[in-house]
Parts: structure tokens; C-alpha cells; sequence
């Protein structure tokens, strides 16, 4: 397709536009936070690619985690409780020369905003989401979240939760994302390669980080998930490949993985909406002058 | 006056709206002015469905009242619109599908059989030319001359060649000559009365108007009666480098458009009262974020899903309050699709000028059906400045600076050196949250009340930038009317009735719902001798604002929830009651 709907990425290397560093704005996360991590990994992995931070813009939700537009010097967009996806996709369509990062939480974009997940992917729009996935609901003080596990006491289940968790990467799988990942924040390292692959990657980059959090969910610690953990890299998977992909996205309990589970190539909607192909829609130009002929329809 | 109505009826799924489509621009093509009314329901195939073109060479507001050619493709459409046809007026059906009895025809009323089908068989074992045929005979006695209606037939095959064009044609002459030799043409039937003219529905304005003020990206979910403004756009999309996405749901919807005109191009979304519902929470974050949003609510019957295909103005209140807390906005409620064309120029205008929510109200009645425009009512001749006319100056940006206007130099992503965040939570001048460690902080508690004045007082820019309701007609009539929205337009057409009755009547039209302009309301009420509130809804909800902005107080109230739009002999009725007595 049109080469103008690749996005501006490392191309503006050189120049002296300032990269994306840490805002003014200091963390009001609990001390300890997995979202720390988080932050951490997305400030090294679009400085690593040299992005401006003129250029990136991060949306997200409500949540603890989606205070995390504030903490960062780049454009940010902290909208209403689980909307972040339609957001991004609109920020996108208008321009898309920018690097769109949504992030958020588990109750923001597996409950809520479940609906904007399955359709963001199944457009594969060129942006990349980060969920940090913490299975309980913080900034209300401690509720069962959609990622909860069969039987977790929460305030709001205490006698357990008594429903399936949803499992975020088989979901995008299904719902055609073209490059699904599982970070841990015990690991900003791996997380970082994640994000910048993820940005890199022509499609919608979709990166679940389990990402504890230290006050209100018991159960899935840091130590909870060290014990588990391992790197799918690491185990010969080949994310090129859907079955095996499912399969290991389906794993859950005695062993977690994490890393790149699947990655595929498809056109992206920006690549397949035609009006893009004529630039960024914010630089094309608007309105009707000289279409008078255009009211030859109606008579 | 010499004006004509012909109604057209049959099932669903029987080409009643082509037909009817077909007669309402050839009367526009005559150069007549004109209102075509398409009544349906919400099924796809059945049910009874119906179409009124009304043509006259003076300005018509409404679909008028009676008919004077009735073209039945059933029987239910005799049963139920026979006594609608006018003294002088025809009844056309086919005597193969059903009888006509002489004895139940109205006083003055001829009855046409046209053998449609048996034309039809003609050129196809198909039924399908029936219509055609149908249409031809029909067109003869509203006094279309042939080569209109073949003219319009044509072109509403689009590009599409071949024989089944030239049956329709044929088949369609048939039935214009049958009704030569058979009938004559009804006396009121005006003549050609100059170059063509406009015929679009309010939903084609809409999308016509968003489009000269510079839409870019419109995200919608289909919903009727608004749907037809994204299906005119996505027709067009290419053409005119306009984005159209339809949505997962109208929270998509409109959070799509909020996203792209935080981006910086001029976006919209539209839908109807449902829809619109979903939408309540996102209009204060547009509020909140000051982020330019236009959103058409083209209102249906309520509540809830209520009747889909019905018309109705029962969304004023859901309009004036949607969302929680306080944010500015603007209410406009066009009546015609000139004014709807216009409204959305101002609409995107005010959105970009005081960033903030601006809601344009339309309903059924407007958005789906047909009228004439003159050309001299839509110029395509908008300015559309560019949005980007920041720079940095060397001083630290502040997206939500404060300002004697409430309206902040407004950056976008991309630009170097004007890095901000929205924010949907309180925030400070810079965007930043005073939500959390700061809020109920004195120095923050005192930021939170200068922002929230700082936004609220875009509210008196908007006064200022909207036009106050007009008093139309004379001064001093013995009557006033006060109306928004498409009702305005069966008022209208009872004020020329009334004013042959020897009534004087005049109009206070409530085109800029909110704010509301309290001066011009009071001058207007509080100088008329009497006055006749008409608004289709059960509260009268516009009655209500006016009273809680201004204290002016409208008794005498015709409202109408019903479903079907006001007819202007009904206000007729109610006016002479309100002035005879």
C-alpha cells in the first residue's frame, strides 16, 4: 500500500527534537507498584527508536494504571473509564504519523472497554496497547477484576470469585491481533524489547504486563509470578506459528510464560482506508470550495 | 394557490418510496417547490407504507394535508387513505390486484383502473414494471409531462444501461398514455415554474454541511433515523478525503471522533436518542477536555427503543443535560435542510472557536424526508482556516491556560515543543490531574473553582456567537407561535392558511436552542397578544427551558407524541380555537 501510511518513526534520528524522558509529574503509585515497571520499559523502549517525543501520544483510561499518560513527556490523551482504544484509533486515523501507545488496566480494557479490545485487534490498527494486568480492581480499594482467579477473595467476592477469568491473549488471538506479548514487571528489561518490538511492528501490538499489585491482590505477588514465570524465547516457541501460539496462551498456573507468543503480517487498517493514502488527514485539505458541482446530485 | 399532493401507498418491499421519490423530483425537476414525506415502518418487506409529494411554485414547509392523486398498490391503501383525496382528485390502482366501488369514493373523487400489470407483462413475465406503468399514469394526471418522469426514471437507474431501463420507460409511457385517453389532468396541477431545483433530505444537508466546514472524519453507528447522514458520507468518502467508520457502538462512535479532533482534523459523530444515550459520558470529557465535537441527535419516538421510524422532539431535555457535572455547550435545531445545511457550517464552527460540545437536534421528520432547497440557500463557499496556528513562543505551553474567554491556545500531537496531556479528570492549567494528592488542598480546591469558571465562560461566548431566536411575520399578529426544531415547518404552512382565514399570526422559531437568548424570548412573548407553544413532545420540554431561563410562561400548548409529524390543518384547528374561541 502507500508508502505515506508508514508511520514517522526513527526517521527523525538527528535531529534535536527532544526524546521522550520523564515528565515533572512524580508516580502516585503505591511504592513497590508493578505499573512502575511498566512506565520504566515504555520511556526506554521509544527512546531506544529515537522517537520524538513530539511524536508519540499515549492514551488511557481511569484506573491506577492510566494515570500513566502524566508521568511521561510526551503527548497523552487520559480520557473516561475504558475508552481508551476508540481514543487511540481516532488519534491515529487523524494522524497517522504518530506513535500511538494506549495502556491501561485490566478492569479498563477486559471489562469495561472489553468490546473496543476485540475490535481494535480485528482492524488491526497500526498502535500498540499495553494492559498492565494486575487482576483486581485498585483505585476502588480491592475489587474481583475480569483477570481475577477462580476463587479469589476480593471486597467484592468474599466468599471467591465464581467465574472464568478472561485470558487476554487467547482473546486477542481470536480477535486477529498480529502481534500479541506477555511482559512481567519483575522484568523491565524483557518488557522494554517487548514495547519497542511492539511499536516497530506494522499492526496492532497488543502487550499484556502482569504488572502485581502490592496492595490489593494477595495472591498474584511478585513471588506468586517468580515462581512461574519463563521465557518463551528461551523454550523454542516460534511465534510464527498460531497453534503453538494458543497453546501456550492457554497455560496458566504452574508455569506462566512470558514473551512474544504470536506475530503475523496483515495490511493495516490505515493501509486499507483509502483517504489515507493521501497523506495524514490533519495535513489534507477540508471542505467544499469549487465542488459546486457536487449539488448536481440532488436535483 | 395552485399547488398538488400525490400519495403513493402499498407494503413494504413494493418500491413505494421509488415511486414516490420519482414524482417528488420530477416536481423539482419543474422547478417547484416541494415536500416529499416517506411514512414506513420498522419492517423490511409487508406492513403498509406510504409517500406524500406536495409541489407548488410557492414555498411549501410540509407534506400539507390532503392528496389529490392517490396511486393504491393495495388495497389496505385505499381503505385507509380514501378519505385524504381531495374533491377533484383521482384514485389510480390496477382492477387485476383489487375492486374500487364507485359508492365509496368521496364527494368529487374519480377512481383511474390501469392495468399496470397487464402492461407490465408486456415487456416482462416479472411484475415488477407494474410501478412503472403505475408511475407513468399517476405522473399524467399530477400534470408531469412525459419526458420528466422518463428523464427521472433514467437517472435513478444510476449508470445502469440496457433493457431494463427501456422497459421502465416503456412501461411507463404506457401508463402515462392510458391515463390521456382515460382521464385528465387534475385542476390544481401547477405548471413548469422554472430552472430545477435542490431536493435532498435534512440528513444529506447534514452531511453536506459538515463537509463544506471542513469534516474530515466522521465515526458513526447506524441508527435510524440518523443513519442516512453516514451513508451519504461513506458514498463520498473518497471523493471528498473524508474518513467515515462505522463503529462497534455508538461509545466507539464517539470516542473515535473525540480521538481524531484531538488529533486535529474537524470530526463528528451522529446518531439518534439511543445512541445518543451511550454517548452522555463521553460529551463531558469532550467538555472536560475541550475538545471540539459536533453530534447530531436525529430524535425518534421514545422512550427506549419506542417507534424506530417515527418522529418525535423528545430528546430536548436529554440534549440539555447530558452528562455529569456542568460543561458549556450549544443546542441547534434546524427545520429544513437549508437550515440544517447551515446549522452544521455554524455547528463546526462554534466547536473549533469555543472547543467544547456543540449538538445539533434533528428528527425523523427532517433527517429522512425529502425537500426542495434553492441553490441560494447552500453555498459550498466556506472558509476552512487551518487548525494549526500554535507555535511555540519560549514560554511554557499551557493547553488549559486561563483566559478572560475560557477559550485556551489549543496545540496537536506532532508539534514539537507543545507536549500536554488531556486530561478527563480536573486538572490544571497544563493538564495535569488535581484529582488525586492535590484535590481538597486549599490552593487546589481554589484551581478547581478558576478552571471550572474558566470553562463556563465559553458559555457567554456562545450567547454571543449564536443567533437569537427570530420573530418571522408581522408584529402585532393576533397570534404567536413558538416552535423548534422540524415542527417550525408545518407551522409555517399554517400560518399562510391561517392568514387566508384573516388571522395574523407570526413565528418566534427557536432555531438556537441553547444557550437560550433570554432578551429576544421575552421582548417576543411578552409583546404577543396570545400564544400557541407547538412541540412534538409530552412535557413540552422547550416550554420548560424558556420558563426556567427567562420566566415567560407559554399556557396554550399543542404537543404531539404520536409519532407522526404535525399536519398544518391540525394547527390550523387549534389556532382558530385559541383566536375565535
Amino acid at each position: 500500500m502507500a508508502e505515506s501510511s508508514a508511520p514517522v518513526r526513527a526517521s527523525i534520528e538527528g535531529t534535536a527534537l527532544p526524546l521522550v524522558g520523564k515528565s515533572d509529574v512524580k508516580p502516585t503509585w503505591c511504592p513497590g507498584c508493578g505499573d512502575f515497571s511498566v512506565v520504566a520499559a515504555i520511556e526506554m523502549a521509544v527512546k531506544r527508536l529515537k522517537i520524538p517525543s513530539s511524536n508519540v501520544v499515549i492514551v488511557s483510561g481511569i484506573g491506577c494504571s492510566s494515570n500513566l499518560p502524566h508521568f511521561l513527556s510526551s503527548y497523552g490523551f487520559h480520557g473516561i473509564h475504558g475508552r481508551s482504544l476508540p481514543v487511540a484509533e481516532g488519534i491515529r486515523w487523524s494522524n497517522h504519523e504518530l506513535t500511538v501507545i494506549a495502556t491501561g488496566g485490566d478492569g479498563d480494557g477486559f471489562g469495561i472497554g472489553v468490546g473496543h479490545f476485540v475490535h481494535t485487534m480485528r482492524r488491526n490498527v497500526d498502535m500498540t496497547y499495553v494492559t498492565m494486568d494486575n487482576q483486581i480492581y485498585g483505585l476502588t480499594t480491592g475489587q474481583a477484576s475480569p483477570t481475577s482467579m477462580m476463587g479469589h477473595k476480593t471486597k467484592s467476592t468474599p466468599n471467591g470469585v465464581i467465574e472464568n477469568p478472561l485470558d487476554p491473549l487467547a482473546l486477542a488471538l481470536a480477535s486477529g491481533a498480529t502481534y500479541v506479548a506477555r511482559g512481567f514487571s519483575g522484568d523491565v528489561k524483557q518488557m522494554a524489547d517487548l514495547v519497542a518490538n511492539g511499536i516497530q511492528h506494522k499492526g496492532f501490538a497488543f502487550i499484556d504486563a502482569l504488572s502485581p499489585c502490592v496492595t490489593y491482590n494477595k495472591i498474584n505477588t511478585f513471588d506468586w509470578f517468580r515462581q512461574r514465570v519463563y521465557k518463551l524465547e528461551a523454550s523454542g516457541h516460534d511465534p510464527s506459528d498460531l497453534t503453538k501460539a494458543w497453546q501456550r496462551a492457554l497455560e496458566w498456573g504452574e508455569k506462566v510464560p512470558t514473551g512474544l507468543f504470536y506475530k503475523t503480517d496483515k495490511p493495516t487498517y490505515e493501509d486499507l482506508e483509502e483517504v489515507l493514502a493521501a497523506g495524514p488527514l490533519a495535513k489534507q485539505p477540508a471542505g467544499l470550495k469549487g465542488r459546486e458541482a457536487l449539488l448536481d446530485e440532488f436535483l | 394557490m395552485s399547488e398538488i399532493s400525490v400519495r403513493a401507498g402499498g407494503a413494504a418491499g413494493d418500491g413505494i418510496a421509488s415511486v414516490g421519490e420519482n414524482i417528488a423530483r420530477s416536481f423539482s425537476r419543474m422547478g417547484l417547490h416541494g415536500f416529499g414525506l416517506n411514512a414506513y415502518q420498522s419492517v423490511i418487506r409487508g406492513g403498509h407504507v406510504w409517500f406524500q409529494g406536495r409541489a407548488s411554485p410557492q414555498k411549501v414547509y410540509s407534506q400539507g394535508d390532503a392528496c389529490d392523486v392517490l396511486y393504491a398498490m393495495d388495497r389496505q391503501t385505499v381503505d385507509i387513505h380514501l378519505p385524504s383525496v381531495s374533491g377533484g382528485g383521482t384514485v389510480v390502482f390496477d382492477p387485476e390486484k383489487f375492486a374500487v366501488q364507485d359508492s365509496e369514493l368521496p364527494a368529487g373523487v374519480r377512481k383511474l383502473p390501469v392495468p399496470t400489470l397487464q402492461i407490465a407483462r408486456k415487456f416482462t413475465p416479472q411484475s415488477i414494471l407494474q410501478n412503472a406503468a403505475g408511475l407513468g399514469a399517476t405522473a399524467f394526471v399530477a400534470g408531469i409531462p412525459l419526458e420528466i418522469v422518463q428523464q427521472v426514471l433514467t437517472e435513478s437507474f444510476g449508470r445502469k444501461k440496457g433493457e431494463i431501463v427501456d422497459w421502465n420507460l416503456g412501461a411507463a409511457a404506457e401508463g402515462y398514455h392510458f391515463a390521456e385517453q382515460n382521464a385528465s389532468v387534475n385542476d390544481r396541477a401547477p405548471k413548469a415554474a422554472g430552472p430545477p431545483k435542490l431536493l435532498m433530505t435534512g440528513n444529506q444537508a447534514l452531511g453536506l454541511g459538515a463537509a463544506a466546514a471542513g469534516l474530515k472524519f466522521l465515526a458513526q453507528y447506524p441508527m435510524t433515523p440518523a443513519t442516512g447522514i453516514m451513508t451519504w458520507l461513506a458514498a463520498h468518502s473518497r471523493d471528498l478525503g473524508i474518513v467515515v467508520k462505522q463503529a462497534e457502538d455508538e461509545l466507539a462512535a464517539v470516542h473515535m471522533a473525540i480521538g481524531a479532533s484531538f488529533g486535529g482534523v474537524r470530526a463528528m459523530t451522529a446518531t439518534s436518542g439511543g445512541g445518543f444515550s451511550l454517548m452522555v459520558e463521553a460529551l463531558g470529557m469532550a467538555g472536560m477536555c475541550e475538545v471540539p465535537l459536533v453530534v447530531v441527535d436525529s430524535q425518534r419516538s421514545g422512550p427506549s427503543t419506542g417507534l424506530p421510524t417515527k418522529t418525535e422532539q423528545g430528546d430536548l431535555n436529554m440534549m440539555l443535560g447530558a452528562g455529569q457535572g456542568e460543561f458549556p455547550r450549544a443546542i441547534l435545531a434546524p427545520s429544513n435542510p437549508g437550515e440544517a445545511f447551515r446549522a452544521m457550517v455554524k455547528a463546526f464552527q462554534l466547536a473549533e472557536d469555543w472547543q467544547t460540545p456543540i449538538l445539533v437536534a434533528s428528527d425523523l421528520h427532517l433527517s429522512e424526508n425529502l425537500m426542495t432547497v434553492d441553490r441560494s440557500e447552500i453555498s459550498l463557499d466556506v472558509d476552512v482556516p487551518s487548525l494549526f496556528t500554535v507555535e511555540p513562543n519560549g514560554h511554557e505551553y499551557r493547553r488549559y491556560q486561563y483566559t478572560e474567554s475560557g477559550v485556551s491556545p489549543r496545540a496537536f500531537p506532532g508539534q514539537p515543543g507543545l507536549m500536554h496531556i488531556a486530561g478527563s479528570d480536573e486538572h490544571d492549567e497544563r493538564g495535569h490531574l488535581i484529582s488525586d494528592t492535590r484535590s481538597g488542598v486549599p490552593l487546589w480546591v481554589s484551581e478547581r473553582t478558576k478552571m471550572m469558571n474558566k470553562r463556563m465562560r465559553k458559555l457567554t461566548g456562545l450567547l454571543g456567537a449564536t443567533e437569537p431566536p427570530q420573530l418571522e411575520g408581522p408584529a402585532g399578529a393576533e397570534l404567536t407561535f413558538v416552535a423548534w426544531g422540524s415542527t417550525v415547518g408545518a407551522v409555517r404552512d399554517a400560518m399562510g392558511l391561517l392568514t387566508q382565514r384573516g388571522v395574523t399570526t407570526n413565528l418566534l422559531r427557536v432555531e438556537t436552542v441553547y444557550p437560550v437568548h433570554p432578551a429576544e424570548v421575552v421582548e417576543a412573548v411578552s409583546g404577543a397578544k396570545k400564544t400557541l407553544l407547538v412541540e412534538g413532545n409530552f412535557s413540552g420540554q422547550l416550554a420548560h427551558l424558556l420558563r426556567a431561563e427567562t420566566g415567560v410562561v407559554l399556557p396554550n400548548r399543542f404537543l404531539k407524541y404520536d409519532g407522526e409529524p404535525f399536519y398544518p390543518m391540525e394547527i390550523v384547528g387549534k389556532a382558530m380555537e385559541l383566536v375565535r374561541g
